[in-house]
């Protein structure tokens, strides 16, 4: 989708602001949301790319007005709706002060923390396909818009870069957002001059590096 | 649950009223008591996944995982050619670090991370991301502007170097290998580790030479 999460490339944000000595949370509410959305994750109701695209999938104005936190926070809520552990209206009642029966045990216990978090969860594929492309090759990003998720950035859309590694076989991000359909492909680290992606006033030796997956790309004549 | 007023430091150009955290914060303690009025949550689940990335977590890991490097040429062979298990050697694995890259700074190439399209940051060695690399500013001008970004952070380089920015579209997660200062000859891991900075392992710093060092 093109939204406002795809922001590569913008120049209309203002400066970088680091905060010295930053803790790891702004306030408890936010401790409790990153805690909340990975404990819920543990059910394996929704996979990592489906909980993107419920972040992205928001009114542009709302997706650059809120926090980080606010953002996993309105993501969470309408996937837990999506995928049927609450009602809508279960929420406004709780919002009110209301109760609701016990009726599931956790997916995720103290005791069970740790192992998963240090497991982690691969979006490696264990199966062979045959890659289209071999390093050095030279690819063009296809120029399409879908409406979905997706991880081609807007910025390299159309434009040409070079094989520079392949990452193996991975789970393809858009049909994985949509229904849970892995669509095993090959990923390469593609690269691109900076020139090429923004035109002769970029520095001549800048190179930008993009994870991309196989049905992403389109070939181009050998290198010379 | 008792910080209730914005002190945030949040540095993405709007402000939060007091009342509008108010609401994100009932909404969060709305939604998590009906979650756990419904059996999905272990209160004590919460609070040690909150442990692991406030306290356990952290650039310490990655600082290890350079200073290893700086010292041992083994392992940074096999950390360049395989960092998923290099890094696992050292105990830091997991969630947002399945698939690692590491890649080395030199006096020619500075390497800067991003991830233009959400947050992706690897987690196992660097602990959760700071606000200005999840923030519009960063992630919309890393890849048009990364040395005017540099900047902002205090770092210039020199015409004659490449900058290469990783932009992490995929569930591969990058860390940077910074140069190791001068004057740090001698040194053992432990003392290169304290002063490997978080920002110089996403590439928006340097790690400074030692004060009193011999240049």
């Amino acid at each position: 989708m093109n939204g406002a999460q795809d922001m590569g490339g913008m120049q209309c944000m203002g400066p970088v602001e680091a905060e010295a000595n930053e803790p790891v949370f702004h306030g408890a509410w936010e401790r409790r949301v990153l805690a909340v959305t990975l404990a819920m994750g543990a059910f394996g109701r929704w996979n990592i790319d489906m909980a993107r695209f419920s972040r992205e999938d928001t009114p542009a104005a709302d997706y650059l007005r809120r926090s980080y936190y606010e953002t996993w926070l309105y993501g969470l809520e309408k996937l837990l709706v999506e995928k049927d552990f609450v009602g809508r209206d279960e929420i406004e009642a709780a919002l009110k002060g209301g109760h609701a029966e016990r009726t599931a045990e956790p997916a995720l216990t103290a005791k069970t923390v740790l192992p998963v978090l240090a497991k982690g969860s691969s979006a490696r594929v264990d199966k062979e396909v045959t890659p289209r492309f071999a390093t050095g090759d030279r690819v063009r990003v296809w120029n399409r818009h879908p409406t979905g998720h997706t991880r081609a950035p807007r910025y390299v859309r159309g434009h040409t870069g070079v094989i520079d590694r392949d990452h193996g076989v991975f789970i393809f991000p858009d049909s994985h957002a949509r229904d849970g359909n892995q669509n095993p492909q090959h990923l390469y680290s593609v690269r691109f001059a900076a020139t090429e992606l923004w035109g002769p006033e970029a520095a001549a030796s800048d190179k930008v590096y993009v994870d991309l997956w196989d049905d992403y790309l389109e070939r181009l004549e050998a290198a010379p | 649950m008792s910080d209730t007023h914005d002190d945030h430091g949040h540095s993405h150009g709007h402000h939060h009223s007091g009342s509008e955290l108010s609401e994100v914060e009932l909404r969060v303690r709305a939604l998590e008591s009906l979650l756990t009025e419904k059996g999905y949550l272990d209160p004590a689940a919460l609070d040690e996944i909150i442990d692991v990335y406030e306290n356990r977590i952290g650039p310490r890991n990655g600082a290890r995982v350079v200073a290893r490097a700086w010292t041992d040429p083994d392992y940074k062979s096999r950390l360049l050619e395989d960092a998923t298990a290099a890094i696992a050697d050292l105990g830091y694995t997991g969630r947002q670090g399945e698939h690692m890259v590491v890649r080395e700074n030199t006096p020619e190439v500075h390497n800067m991370v991003v991830c233009t399209l959400c947050s992706c940051y690897p987690w196992p060695v660097l602990g959760l991301p700071p606000v200005w690399y999840k923030s519009a500013p960063y992630r919309s001008r890393a890849v048009i502007d990364p040395r005017g970004v540099l900047g902002e952070f205090g770092v210039t380089l020199g015409a004659g170097v490449e900058v290469r920015v990783w932009d992490s579209t995929s569930e591969m997660r990058y860390l940077v290998l910074p140069l190791r200062p001068e004057g740090t000859e001698g040194w053992s891991a432990d003392q290169l580790a304290d002063i490997v900075t978080r920002d110089s392992m996403i590439g928006t710093g340097i790690v400074a030479a030692p004060s009193g060092a011999k240049s």
